[in-house]
């Protein structure tokens, strides 16, 4: 299973992004016991799912080349988006949602490839 | 062997399979970022250990995929794991948000569960925990969703690692939207009051804004920004009857 072709430097690249990963995920459990949090602190945290998803999504819908601004109709992550937005705000079904966005990212993708 | 034993089995047998039922559709949605991440990393110059061994150990997809990018760019290592710290930091707040949830589980459980924090069995399990239906045995729903993201993601890397060898073209196909779409679909939900559309617009538009800070940091600041905005409407705008609803 395993490449000989791995070298050292790859070992410490995923023996330190998986520590540092954990790590992050780990730490608050045993701080846990050690102090509360604040109460504004907690009710902002009900807020990280949704805004910490957003500030992933919209750059990579609005910027696909990371770079500039793409506002235009021929932009098919942004079609798509737009897709997934009304699909998923009708339906309230996510597996719907990711098919039927896809289907149009995917179509709107293809038809500028071919125009 | 007592029947309560075989009863209390069965129920968290049930509450295993009920999370990773529940978590198919975000399966739905990996699978293609999966297989793209396994195509990328071949084509990034990744060996075939490392790249199994990222989904493996680290099983972090966005930070995968800012890893390929970076070491297609020839960056050294410890430049890796920082921009990665930075990447996964959300996860910490992950972490914060399931203290209540996991506070009378021991050191194992914590460890295991932990390391599944993704932002999928995330949104997945927060949503079951915080249901008040006295339901027990919910960290082996949390376990189920985790098992069932983790193989397939693994399974998904290995796929794209061995497609991308036979088709090199397949990283052009655009299959990348999968990720925006089904964060959509998870974000959606939480649109329920005005705070939360204060939050969610704020982060999307700082994200923007923000999008040139180097290391990913623009995602932090706009991440800081949508909570703030949240509270901000929470406390200042929104009359007492019209707090937020938790999800």
């Amino acid at each position: 299973m395993f490449d000989p072709g791995i070298g050292l430097s790859e070992v410490y690249m995923v023996a330190g992004m998986a520590l540092v990963t954990f790590g992050i995920r780990y730490i608050m459990f045993p701080l846990s016991g050690r102090f509360r949090f604040p109460n504004l602190f907690a009710r902002g945290l009900r807020y990280v799912p949704p805004v910490v998803l957003s500030a992933i999504i919209v750059p990579s819908v609005l910027m696909p080349d990371g770079q500039a601004l793409n506002l235009k109709l021929s932009n098919p992550y942004l079609i798509g988006a737009l897709a997934a937005c009304v699909i998923g705000g009708l339906f309230k079904n996510l597996l719907l949602t990711i098919v039927v966005s896809m289907a149009v990212f995917l179509g709107v993708q293809w038809c500028f490839a071919l125009g | 062997m007592s029947q309560s034993v075989t009863h209390f089995s069965q129920g968290r047998l049930s509450m295993f399979f009920e999370g990773a039922k529940d978590t198919f559709p975000l399966i739905v949605g990996a699978i293609p970022f999966g297989i793209i991440f396994g195509t990328l990393a071949a084509t990034a110059g990744i060996s075939f250990g490392a790249t199994i061994g990222l989904s493996m150990f680290v099983f972090a997809g966005a930070s995968q995929f800012v890893c390929v990018g970076l070491v297609a760019a020839g960056t050294a290592w410890p430049m890796i794991v920082l921009t990665t710290f930075v990447v996964n930091l959300r996860h910490m707040l992950y972490g914060a948000t399931m203290v209540p949830f996991y506070k009378n589980l021991n050191p194992l459980w914590k460890i295991v569960l932990s390391f599944g924090l993704t932002d999928e069995t995330f949104a997945v399990a927060v949503s079951r925990y915080s249901r008040r239906d006295g339901a027990l045995d919910k960290h082996y729903y949390n376990l189920g969703s985790m098992v069932f993201m983790y193989l397939n993601w693994n399974l998904c890397t290995i796929i794209g690692l061995t497609a991308g060898k036979a088709f090199p073209e397949i990283s052009q196909w655009g299959l990348d939207f999968a990720m925006p779409a089904t964060f959509i679909g998870i974000v959606i939900p939480y649109l329920v009051s005005k705070p939360m559309w204060a939050s969610v617009l704020t982060a999307g538009t700082v994200s923007i804004m923000a999008s040139g800070l180097p290391h990913k940091l623009g995602l932090m600041v706009a991440a800081l920004a949508g909570v703030a905005a949240g509270l901000a409407w929470e406390l200042f705008v929104s009359v007492k009857k019209e707090v937020v609803q938790d999800v």
